[in-house]
């Protein structure tokens, strides 16, 4: 899996503020607070350890296999929903299978950013007639919102339009220009 | 509901035609005009001379009245007419006809007049004569406004054609369709309104959204449409004598596909409010709707039948968009096409004998049509990108749109497929023809 710049930047500033949080923001604590096993570590070694003698303490310098996995599930999560825009076979509606996964981060996405409003804008290809085209569009930007719901969003927070074949992403009369035209398009608002 | 498989047969007749010739109409005026060029002929084509007709008084500058009749019979497939400078003497009254003259030329009818001009008015008088039985078939006058000289010239060609064939003339009719020039945020999708010629367009409505659908009423006096103006789409009835819109139907999901019945009372729609595309009738007095399918699958693109019985529709019920029909309103549905795997759009003539619709044959998309009698399906075009399949209202002519070196123009075929003729637009795409009522 890639990670975009935009993903990357995210994962160091997670990890700076981590760290950050843990030794400048003047709440380190007092021995006498927490137990006399505490102690803190010189700024220069860059970590203050808390907890008792029997090492549970979580060690902030750097990063925990727990804390990584997590961070390294949300950029790939963040890198999923860099996707909007998802395409279909000739006159079907049916999601294909790589596009799941996609639908299940937005989904995720939108179950915990509930105020969060997405518009789905369903497209068909220029064959064949206009207006079964915008029925088609229609039907196209319904079974994403189905999904989407099915997964944890709820359907307020999703508008579904269809422009049919008016608004192709690519013009010309070809097996691509065609394939790149029956696609849904997923916009935040 | 019932199939019957096998029952259809189809042919496919790609007719052939004997001359090609080109014919540039030159327009005066806006760049909305459209240029009429002849792309076949139909082989049948009857040889009729139209004599250019003597002028006393000033005439108005533009066509001159027997060019445009001699363009009309010429775009009706059914005629075949003689260039001026073969013609061996220019009579304008029948007492100068020498058949003989005619007959040497091949010529089955001539067509010969004189106008006048008196004040703002000119005055026509024509006749029409069968050159082999030397009979005069026709003698009349008509006049008009002398700003109106294509509505005297085209009232002439409706008289002659009916003369001839016993058919009505639709010369008189008009167009709606929408062009599209730019792209992007730069798009303007335009309404506008025209001759049979694509002469005089005007422009009724422009957006910076899709315009889809116009459909005329049966008194030709308003148009129904689809427009994205409101950023989703909502079906309009747009009254053209005073500008009038109405928006009447803007529910929740598609409205469109708009279709007039023939009383005018009540349009069939396509509406998704419910959650899937289904076709509903909406009487517009009341604006109350009445749900005619009830199918999961999507049925859009009614049009009533020749008699405003029965309902034409697309539904892809049976897994890709086929011809369906039902008998009266909310009736069970019953399937038409059975030889392609995608059939839509279908347009009904006026007389209940065929069904046009897109068909699509390998990989191509053309216009067909099925004969209600016998079930016998034959493809009309021999273009491959073919969509909008509109007839003429006398049952013998069909326009469409198709794509044409990247651009989309309009066709106008003999409803057999023996003729065709273009007209391109001359700045971007022409696309959903509507042909227009006859309205005498």
């Amino acid at each position: 899996m890639k990670l975009t710049f935009s993903t990357k930047v995210f994962a160091m500033v997670l990890t700076a503020g981590l760290v950050a949080g843990c030794s400048s923001t003047g709440d380190t604590m007092d021995g006498e607070e927490f137990g006399s096993d505490v102690r803190a570590i010189g700024a220069d070694e860059g970590s203050t350890v808390y907890g008792g003698a029997d090492g549970e303490g979580i060690s902030s310098g750097m990063l925990s296999d727990e804390e990584r996995q997590t961070a390294r599930e949300r950029a790939e999560q963040q890198a999923l929903r860099d996707i909007t825009t998802f395409y279909f076979d000739f006159d079907t509606s049916e999601i294909k299978q790589e596009v799941r996964d996609v639908l299940v981060a937005h989904a995720r996405y939108l179950a915990n950013n509930p105020r969060q409003q997405v518009r789905l804008e369903g497209h068909a290809d220029d064959r064949g007639t206009k207006e079964y085209n915008l029925a088609l569009g229609e039907r196209r930007a319904n079974a994403i919102q189905r999904f989407l719901v099915v997964n944890g969003a709820s359907r307020g927070q999703i508008e579904t339009v269809s422009y049919g074949e008016e608004k192709p992403a690519v013009r010309g009369s070809s097996e691509s220009a065609w394939a790149q035209n029956r696609r849904v398009e997923l916009i935040f608002q | 509901m019932t199939h019957k498989p096998g029952c259809q047969k189809t042919t496919v007749k790609m007719l052939l035609t004997g001359w090609l010739a080109v014919l540039m109409l030159a327009s005066g005026s806006a760049s909305a005009e459209l240029l009429i060029r002849i792309t076949e002929g139909a082989g049948s084509a009857v040889p009729v001379a139209v004599v250019p007709f003597a002028e006393t008084g000033a005439m108005p500058p533009g066509d001159k009245v027997s060019s445009i009749v001699q363009a009309d019979l010429t775009m009706s497939g059914e005629f075949r007419t003689l260039e001026p400078s073969k013609m061996l003497s220019l009579p304008s009254k029948g007492s100068d006809v020498y058949f003989r003259d005619w007959r040497m030329l091949g010529q089955r009818y001539v067509v010969v007049g004189e106008l006048t001009r008196s004040g703002d008015r000119v005055q026509a008088r024509y006749e029409l004569f069968d050159v082999n039985q030397e009979r005069r078939l026709l003698g009349e006058t008509a006049a008009a406004g002398v700003g109106s000289i294509r509505t005297l010239a085209h009232h002439i060609s409706d008289r002659i054609y009916e003369a001839i064939t016993g058919a009505p003339g639709v010369f008189s009719t008009k167009l709606a369709y929408i062009t599209v020039s730019g792209e992007g945020d730069q798009a303007r999708y335009r309404l506008q309104v025209s001759d049979v010629d694509g002469k005089r367009a005007q422009v009724r409505l422009e957006s910076r959204e899709p315009i889809l659908s116009p459909a005329w009423s049966p008194d030709g006096k308003k148009l129904a449409y689809v427009s994205f103006e409101t950023g989703k789409p909502a079906i309009y009835v747009h009254e053209l004598a005073t500008g009038q819109r109405d928006k009447v139907a803007d529910f929740s999901g598609l409205n469109s596909a708009p279709a007039w019945s023939g009383d005018g009372k009540s349009l069939l729609m396509t509406l998704s409010r419910d959650g899937n595309a289904e076709i509903y009738q909406m009487d517009l007095a009341s604006r109350k709707t009445t749900k005619l399918t009830d199918h999961w699958a999507i049925d859009t693109e009614a049009a009533w039948d020749h008699a405003d019985k029965g309902i034409y529709f697309t539904s892809d019920r049976s897994g890709g968009p086929q011809i369906y029909y039902m008998e009266r309103p909310g009736a069970e549905p019953r399937r038409i096409t059975f030889g392609s795997r995608y059939n839509a759009r279908p347009r009904p003539d006026s007389k209940g004998e065929y069904v046009y619709y897109v068909h699509q044959r390998d990989r191509a998309f053309h216009i067909a049509r099925t004969n209600l009698k016998t079930g016998d399906e034959t493809v009309i075009t021999r273009t491959e990108s073919d969509e909008s399949p509109s007839v003429s209202p006398n049952g013998r002519l069909l326009i469409y749109a198709t794509g044409q070196n990247g651009a989309s123009v309009l066709t106008v075929v003999s409803a057999d497929g023996g003729a065709a003729y273009s007209l391109p637009a001359s700045d971007g795409d022409v696309r959903e023809p509507a042909w227009g009522p006859i309205t005498r």
